[in-house]
């Protein structure tokens, strides 16, 4: 009846798991019953799980991030005080545990924190970037970002119910196979990556569709900003990418449920295929998490400096050469595969090359910066912190191109370091200036600057406390993933790697106190006009949070920094333009399609870890029923009347002028 | 009657004057963003089909000992079901067609034969398969078996999905008539069953003919 589900699978002998799950359930059990009492289930209904809203499923996905940030940290700081403790002895984790943790906290921090967070902020801003109302399909957007949320919680219910995959965070075989993990741990990764996978797949169609065919008027491909060439290199990437990762899950899948050969040790299966078809998706997605943050730092370094973003073009061109070089460099994550001289000397070239664009980056950013007027908000922070942190990582990454020192530090600390030097202070440092950067968009007021820049300091400090000595252990000959040893020399090293991810916990719990403080504060931290920062692109043209329409009437673009542009011609005629014609404006009715479909999702994969057949297939029918039930719809769109969009946008408008005219009395 | 016929001239009118919908919000009609978010889709689509090819290559001569293409396959069976499908497409396209022009004869029509020919397809697969596994050249006997289930089944998986949605498609018109947004489905659905075509093209010649020569 319930395959191989009973009542051993969850861990009553194992405490850390039960208790800690016990808390997150006690905790998401309160703040259900909260939610209940308050009333607050009609609203949250109707405005956020059933909305088609690209702003409000942008701030659902960074909601998730941010959630699964906590944990995947959790498991950051038990692997740092397992390693600070295990010293000739066993530490507190056992090894089965441990190994759970690391697999855990590397796949939660790439597929559910990393990937969500730069997925929303891209849904958030770029249709208001490009000045118009929606994405091209807004219920398939809400369909991918309840996919990746059944994802996220098959990843965490394994955590009680059964057990998560030992394997590390891409799942080599055959470690992988049956044969030697037959338990369930596996099963949990690759069914919540595949259906996380398909949201993903979704959400890069939508946006590259959104990207390339929706524009306001005079919003040509030159005249986007950055952040949007970005979004549709690292988009295109996922269109590109993603299903290869699936087609290989899928042949995993297949080898563990039907016993097919493609990665076994027996009748004629081939193991390193795995590892290359696995890196043709595992190298561009680096890149399809690195580039939106490349996007938010021109945004942020360009607006803090006061000055249009330098190399314009030759960013672009840069973008679109690393969207191509991604694809041609896989070869890299496994130099010792003994692929001979010549194809490994081709792939660290290659590889090599890659820092070209790059670097053409971080000169453009510095360029921008040189003669500018630079305000040092919390977002400039996070911005100046990467450029520094992201070109040693750089250059450790160059390091590690050279296949000949790449035999001495493969699958050692060393390249530990080097990932987290590039994904922490590119990635999530992008991630954090972004958050900084648009929160008064998303909320309509600012969050706290102080206690922003005591997180930046703790994360920055913490950052290289932490990973620093990853760098020298990995040099003395540490490998990665260790749960004890008993080599002196690196112990103090690993003690100061604890104490640097304690200054990180610091850097969390200010952030954490960042967002309650300013929620309290909001009167006095309120965003009024819809331009916090003196912005240069169109998102800064509507008012703060937008209205569900975006924009009253779609801006006509005559040139680079379209919102620019216009502010300026206010400021020097000392009014705004006239006020324009109001029409209806139709937006696209909410759905529960993408909420209803992952939950049929989340029980289909939960029954196919578990073998429980019958649930699989009602599971599938519900979901084929939704899409039905959905295409059968006979309205799909409401009217805002133009009434009520003048009203909105006079209220703006008059905010607007009003700070016009104080700037007219300043000086 | 006569509304429904308005509003899907409307429909037809959409790519040529992209007037009534989100003109304003976009500068193409909304035809144009569904076939083109679907073709991304599509391609999406062919890049998962190439990484199985690429498997289906590496894995060709692994058969552990046990039978290899030459051996195993029936190039009259798969001729019948290439025939099959590229004549499929053919209905389809009549069927696009008679939606376009509002014709429930060829629209209800082109439609049965194309599902009949897409099970027709289905069924020799799935005789190919069973004697196959009869012979104990099932998936598991061999990695180059293993790939080649996996690359011609999931183009059956394809063919299979692609019937149930003929079907809630021919459903759906029946119940709502040649709406806009029903034509625009029925775009996406013809794209998608010629793409399959396409894939067809590559696996009958990568497989079955260099497999069934060499």
């Amino acid at each position: 009846m319930l395959g191989k589900l009973t009542w051993s699978a969850i861990p009553f002998d194992q405490p850390i798991p039960l208790v800690s799950a016990a808390v997150v359930g006690l905790a998401l059990f309160g703040v259900l019953v909260w939610i209940v009492v308050k009333g607050w289930v009609p609203y949250l209904w109707r405005d956020w799980i059933t909305s088609v809203d690209h702003k409000h499923i942008g701030i659902m996905y960074c909601l998730l991030a941010l959630v699964m940030l906590l944990r995947g940290f959790i498991d950051a700081i038990m692997m740092r005080s397992q390693q600070a403790l295990a010293f000739r002895s066993p530490g507190y984790l056992p090894p089965d545990h441990y190994d759970q943790i690391f697999s855990a906290h590397g796949t939660l921090m790439i597929f559910f924190v990393a990937m969500p967070f730069v997925i929303g902020l891209m849904n958030f801003v770029i249709p208001l970037q490009l000045g118009v109302r929606d994405v091209a399909f807004p219920t398939l957007n809400s369909v991918g970002l309840w996919l990746t949320a059944t994802g996220a919680l098959l990843v965490n219910l394994s955590l009680v119910i059964g057990e998560f995959a030992r394997t590390g965070w891409l799942p080599y075989p055959p470690l992988s196979e049956l044969a030697y993990s037959p338990g369930v741990g596996v099963d949990y990764y690759l069914w919540a990556l595949e259906i996380s996978g398909v949201g993903t797949l979704l959400s890069g169609i939508n946006l590259v569709t959104t990207i390339l065919k929706l524009h306001a008027p005079g919003m040509t491909y030159m005249r986007m900003p950055m952040f949007c060439w970005t979004a549709l290199a690292s988009n295109l990437l996922i269109v590109a990418a993603f299903p290869v990762l699936t087609a290989t899950l899928a042949m995993l899948l297949l080898d563990r449920y039907l016993g097919f050969h493609f990665f076994t040790n027996t009748a004629g299966g081939n193991v390193m295929m795995f590892m290359n078809l696995i890196w043709v998706w595992g190298h561009p997605e680096v890149y399809i998490l690195i580039l939106p943050a490349f996007g938010v730092f021109s945004e942020v370094v360009s607006t803090f400096s006061g000055k249009p973003l330098f190399g314009y073009r030759s960013m672009v061109m840069a973008t679109m050469a690393i969207f191509i070089l991604a694809f041609t460099v896989w070869l890299h994550h496994f130099f010792t595969m003994g692929a001979g001289g010549d194809v490994n000397a081709i792939f660290g070239i290659l590889s090599m090359i890659i820092a070209v664009p790059t670097g053409v980056k971080i000169f453009n950013w510095l360029f921008t910066m040189y003669g500018g007027r630079i305000v040092y908000a919390t977002p400039m922070l996070w911005s100046i912190g990467f450029m520094v942190t992201f070109t040693i990582g750089g250059m450790t990454g160059v390091l590690l191109a050279v296949p000949p020192a790449d035999f001495m530090l493969h699958n050692s600390l060393f390249l530990v370091a080097h990932f987290h030097n590039v994904i922490i202070g590119g990635v999530l440092f992008g991630a954090f200036a972004g958050y900084n950067f648009w929160f008064p968009k998303a909320f309509g007021f600012r969050l706290h600057e102080g206690l922003g820049r005591a997180a930046f300091w703790c994360w920055l400090v913490g950052f290289y406390v932490a990973f620093m000595p990853l760098y020298v252990l990995g040099l003395q000959g540490m490998t990665r993933r260790m749960q004890h040893y008993d080599v002196p020399a690196w112990r103090p090293w690993l003690l100061v790697a604890a104490a640097g991810a304690g200054i990180i916990l610091v850097g969390i719990i200010l952030q954490v106190a960042q967002l309650v403080v300013s929620i309290r504060r909001r009167e006095s931290l309120r965003d009024v006009t819809g331009d916090p920062w003196n912005g240069r692109s169109l998102e800064w043209a509507t008012q703060s949070p937008p209205p569900a329409f975006n924009f009253a009437v779609l801006p006509n673009i005559h040139g680079e920094e379209a919102y620019w542009g216009m502010k300026q011609r206010a400021i020097q005629q000392a009014r705004l333009g006239d006020e324009p014609h109001y029409v209806d404006i139709e937006m696209p009715r909410n759905s529960p399609t993408g909420f209803i479909c992952a939950f049929f999702a989340t029980f289909m994969g939960f029954a196919l870890i578990w073998h429980i057949w019958w649930m699989v297939a009602l599971a599938a029918v519900g979901a084929y029923a939704t899409f039905v039930a959905f295409a059968w719809r006979d309205r799909d769109e409401y009217i805002i009347p133009a009434g009520e969009v003048a009203r909105q946008d006079r209220a703006n408008r008059h905010a607007r002028s009003e700070a016009i005219a104080r700037m007219q009395a300043a000086p | 009657m006569s509304a429904i016929a308005a509003k899907a001239s409307e429909g037809t009118l959409e790519s040529g004057q992209p007037h009534h919908d989100h003109a304003e919000r976009a500068g193409a009609s909304k035809r144009i963003i569904a076939g083109y978010g679907f073709w991304i889709f599509l391609l999406s689509d062919i890049v998962m089909f190439s990484a199985f090819f690429a498997t289906y290559a590496v894995l060709v001569r692994s058969t552990a000992g046990g039978p290899g293409g030459r051996q195993l396959f029936d190039l009259r069976n798969v001729g019948l079901e290439t025939a099959c499908l590229l004549f499929s497409s053919f209905t389809c396209g009549i069927a696009s067609i008679g939606a376009q022009t509002q014709r429930g004869a060829w629209f209800y029509g082109a439609m049965a034969v194309t599902f009949l020919l897409g099970a027709a397809f289905l069924g020799l697969e799935i005789h190919e398969f069973a004697g196959l596994v009869a012979q104990n050249a099932g998936p598991t006997r061999s990695a180059f078996l293993s790939a080649f289930f996996t690359l011609v089944g999931c183009h059956g998986l394809h063919v299979t999905a692609g019937l149930l949605w003929l079907l809630t498609m021919v459903a759906q018109v029946f119940a709502k008539g040649y709406r806009p947004d029903i034509l625009r489905r029925i775009l996406c659905f013809s794209l998608f069953w010629h793409a399959l075509d396409i894939i067809w093209v590559g696996l009958f010649t990568v497989v079955y003919l260099m497999g069934a020569a060499s």
